[in-house]
């Protein structure tokens, strides 16, 4: 099996073969990032277009140092960013939000979950309930979420894909888990009768 | 022998990311385990908030839909036939 340096090299060399290989391996990831980020289907179309064209074209400056994969989703995730600008031209999308302070106290907490609480739920209701609750997340939080808890990347190539600091990135991390942990407390909270789906 | 002083549910807090990524040094581990064995809120944090990131695991992606595909790759033909010219 062919190693993916090897792909990215054959692509450099012209091989738009290789470069097909590549893009069929990351197309679903990096789609699912632009419409987790963008909220919306014909914007993370045109970034799933742009992040490839750009990729291709700028092959010859991936150096190699971090995963192809790493260099892909820091395109995806600044197109993602500039077509939110796009839509929100009245107000500035920013991955340097101020972290709330007055969340560093720990919450306060009664209500254990199930050990499953998903299973009360189809998969498809619990595909859209996880979707609204990462989408009412705010930019800044939600692509460090997607990038380490979806996308699986480290605390460092998260930091190099959206050009944060390493603490940035823990703290943003922990903020957006606990406001998801809050938003699905109402959903899946041992305690009560079976909670309508509104998060 | 010395006594470790044990964490504070404000230190938790802020070591909990850490720790749920397995990321905490075996010392300070051992530390937050104990606060967690005394205080029942910081448990039901810590559990519900290691639920939450196990659920966002299992959450299907978006289906990349035929038509959009079709439409990359025919973008990506183009952009390189016009490379291969120039």
């Amino acid at each position: 099996m062919l190693d993916e340096f090897e792909f990215v090299d054959s692509a450099r060399g012209g091989d738009s073969a290789a470069f097909a290989e590549l893009v069929n391996k990351y197309d679903r990831n990096i789609y699912r990032l632009a419409r987790h980020i963008t909220q919306n289907e014909h914007d993370a179309e045109d970034v799933l277009q742009e992040t490839f064209m750009k990729a291709f074209a700028n092959l010859s400056q991936f150096q190699g140092h971090s995963r192809f994969y790493t260099w892909l989703v820091r395109i995806a995730v600044n197109e993602s960013l500039m077509k939110l600008r796009r839509r929100k031209a009245d107000r500035t999308v920013s991955l340097d939000e101020p972290v709330e302070t007055e969340e560093d106290a720990m919450p306060r907490e009664i209500a254990a979950w199930e050990e499953n609480p998903e299973q009360r739920y189809s998969r498809a209701e619990l595909n859209e309930i996880l979707n609204r609750t990462i989408a009412a997340l705010s930019p800044g939080f939600r692509a460090v979420f997607l990038l380490r808890d979806i996308e699986e990347l480290s605390t460092e190539e998260t930091a190099a894909a959206l050009n944060l600091s390493i603490s940035a990135v823990k703290s943003r991390l922990l903020r957006a888990r606990l406001q998801l942990r809050e938003k699905l407390n109402r959903v899946f909270r041992k305690h009560g009768d079976h909670a309508p789906v509104h998060v | 022998m010395g006594t470790t002083r044990q964490f504070t549910c404000k230190e938790l807090l802020q070591e909990l990311a850490d720790y749920l990524d397995g990321a905490l040094e075996p010392e300070d581990r051992t530390r937050l385990e104990a606060h967690l064995a005394k205080c029942p809120n910081c448990w039901v944090v810590c559990d519900t908030t290691k639920k939450t990131i196990e659920v966002y695991k299992g959450l299907a992606p978006y289906p990349l839909p035929e038509d959009v595909k079709s439409r990359l790759m025919m973008a990506l033909q183009k952009r390189s036939s016009r490379a291969g010219q120039g």
